[in-house]
Order: C-alpha cells, then sequence, then structure tokens
C-alpha cells in the first residue's frame, strides 16, 4: 500500500514536471514551446508565460541545445522590425509576463542539429529576487510546428 | 425565445444595413474609380516595379512569372523567430480564407540573409507554412538593389558572436497585372490582408 502511494506520488511528480506548468517557489513558467526548424536552419525562438508571486526578473536561461541562448526583444519601430538582447526581463508581483511573438524570446542561436517537432527542450531559467537572491527553474518546451501560431493552447481568458 | 426572435431580427437588419453599404460603396467606387482597402493604396507608386532574383532551383524570377495572380512579397531570413514565421502564417491563413481563389495568390518571400539563407534553407522553410510559397534571394548587391527598389530597409544587427537583421515588415500586394497596388502592415490580420486580396482578384 505504501509501495503504491509512493508510486502515485512519483507519477504525479513526473507528470508535473513533464507538462508545461512547474509551480516550484517563486516564479511559474507555463505554456513554454519552442519554434520547430528545419534543416540546416541556425537560429529559433522559445516562448513561455512568467509568472512570479514577487517582485523579480528574469535574466538567463541555457539549455543543452547550444551554449548561445539569449533574451531577446521584438520591437517595431515604424515599419521596421527591431530585435535586441536584453539584460533581464520585470516580473511584476502577480503579474502574467508572456515571451511570445511581438514581444519577448529566448533565442537559441549557433544550433548543431535540426530542432524538430515533438522533440523536448531542457532550459534552465535564471531569475533574481529584488533581494539578489537566484533561483533557478528548469523546464522542458514541447517542440512545435515551423507554422505554429502565437496562441497558447487554451488561449481563451 | 423573444429573445432569440429579436437576436434573429437584428442580425438580419444588420446583415441587410451591410448589404445596403456594400452596394454604396460598390456604387461609390464606380463614380469615383476607387475602392477602399485595409492596406495603404500605393496604386501608382514609382518603386516596386520589378524583381530580378533566383528562386531555389536557381531559376531567375520577375513579376511576369506570376501574371494572372495577387502577389504578396515580403522581405525576412529564416533564422526570424518572431515576423517572419508570424507573417508566413498569416499568408498561409490568408490562402485558406480565399477558398478557391486562394489557388490565384503566389507569396513570395525575399531572404535578407543570402549568407546563411541557402536555397536548400529557404526551400524548406517556405514549404513549412504552403508549398506554393516560394522564397527568393540574390547575392548580397541583388538583395541591395531589390530592397532599395522596394524601399525596405535591413541592418545586421551582431548578437554575441551571430547576428541578427532588423528589417522592413510590411507585405507589398500586386494585382493581376504585375502592378504594385498595396502595402500592408505587420499589425493587421489574416482577415484584412484576405479582403484586400480578394478585391484586387475581382477588379477585373
Amino acid at each position: 500500500m505504501n509501495q503504491f502511494i509512493r508510486h502515485v506520488a512519483v507519477a504525479a511528480m513526473l507528470a508535473a514536471s513533464a507538462g508545461s506548468a512547474f509551480a516550484q517557489a517563486n516564479v511559474s513558467v507555463k505554456d513554454a514551446w519552442v519554434r520547430a526548424t528545419v534543416p540546416q536552419q541556425k537560429a529559433t525562438g522559445a516562448f513561455m508565460q512568467l509568472q512570479a508571486s514577487a517582485d523579480s526578473k528574469f535574466v538567463s536561461a541555457s539549455s543543452p541545445l547550444t551554449p548561445t541562448v539569449e533574451v531577446h526583444e521584438m520591437a517595431m519601430q515604424g515599419d521596421v522590425m527591431r530585435m535586441r538582447q536584453v539584460q533581464s526581463v520585470e516580473l511584476p508581483a502577480g503579474k502574467l509576463v508572456e515571451l511570445k511573438p511581438g514581444g519577448y524570446h529566448i533565442m537559441l542561436l549557433n544550433l548543431k542539429a535540426q530542432v524538430k517537432e515533438g522533440d523536448t527542450v531542457p532550459f534552465s531559467l535564471v531569475f533574481e529576487g529584488k533581494d539578489g537572491k537566484r533561483e533557478t527553474v528548469d523546464i522542458k518546451a514541447p517542440v512545435k510546428a515551423l507554422n505554429n501560431t502565437a496562441k497558447p493552447a487554451h488561449a481563451n481568458h | 425565445m423573444n429573445q432569440r426572435v429579436s437576436t434573429n431580427a437584428s442580425r438580419r437588419a444588420f446583415v441587410l444595413s451591410g448589404a445596403a453599404i456594400a452596394v454604396g460603396a460598390l456604387a461609390g467606387c464606380s463614380l469615383k474609380g476607387a475602392v477602399s482597402f485595409n492596406g495603404t493604396d500605393i496604386t501608382g507608386a514609382d518603386f516596386g516595379r520589378d524583381f530580378r532574383l533566383k528562386d531555389p532551383t536557381g531559376q531567375e524570377r520577375t513579376l511576369a512569372d506570376f501574371k494572372d495572380k495577387v502577389v504578396l512579397i515580403f522581405f525576412g531570413f529564416t533564422q526570424c523567430p518572431d515576423v517572419c514565421p508570424t507573417a508566413l502564417v498569416r499568408a498561409a491563413e490568408v490562402k485558406t480564407l480565399l477558398g478557391p481563389d486562394g489557388d490565384r495568390l503566389q507569396v513570395l518571400f525575399v531572404s535578407v540573409d543570402p549568407e546563411r539563407d541557402t536555397p536548400e534553407v529557404l526551400n524548406a522553410y517556405t514549404a513549412a507554412f504552403d508549398p506554393t510559397f516560394l522564397a527568393l534571394y540574390g547575392d548580397q548587391e541583388r538583395l541591395a538593389e531589390t530592397a532599395k527598389e522596394f524601399k525596405v530597409i535591413y541592418q545586421k544587427v551582431p548578437t554575441g558572436d551571430s547576428y541578427t537583421i532588423d528589417h522592413t515588415s510590411v507585405t507589398y500586394a500586386f494585382d493581376t497585372h504585375g502592378k504594385l497596388r498595396l502595402k500592408l502592415s505587420h499589425s493587421q490580420s489574416a482577415i484584412e490582408y484576405a479582403a484586400d486580396v480578394r478585391k484586387l482578384l475581382h477588379a477585373a
């Protein structure tokens, strides 16, 4: 019986970490996804929703896929699209901050291999609280088709 | 029950008034010779007259190759994570929205990154959105000429040991006679794009 309970608990933990929802400590990460690439395409973007329980900021991301992972912001200046690396993304307490097309994204550069739809990409996301304390959240983001739209799976709220 | 009846009635009234507006618009159009578009009407523009670029098979292409089709042309690069896939997803939606008329739409994607966008990458990239979409490229010199002709800006921006490219994100629409007609913004929806393409296709 005890063993059964333990199995259920482990299964639940696995399910929680395998799914896109990950709520631990201060920052929750939801609906993470990576845009698939075609062969020899060397860069792509990752998108997700971040929500911090206390004022903090998202400072960096890393992934075993490539050593070059940057946080970028896209901005339109008139008709011209500009993309820039940012040092951090502010996460005001309780506010849902979306990394999505038309705003912030995580950029994976110098890719060595194709990122295929259905694959899973691990990320370590680093957040910093007002007290300067850093927290790392590990997530696994599913790879979605190149032509996936910006809308998350359950966007109707 | 009552509410449903009144909703239907008001919907009918709405549809009727919509039809009246449409008729009015058509009448206005025949009088003034102007159709209103969601995009910016740039009919008669002295730029964006033509291009001479290669498709991924190496064949040279000009506007004349797409006669009798409405052409949507967009400049971008495959490593662009945001604007370019969004523009191409929208173009695919436009084609779907057009239904059977979709066969008379040609979407062209001009690479502003010929250094990294090889013909193989370009071909696979546009095909991921729609098999009929065509990527075009030229050497740096040809690209510079083409961008100038289309009033498109592109600029390499170093990031880490790689680079990204700032670029103009408008989509231009050519009519079935190969004349530049509209400039559409990145902020406009597939529905707005499709309505304009339909008008270009059906304005004989």
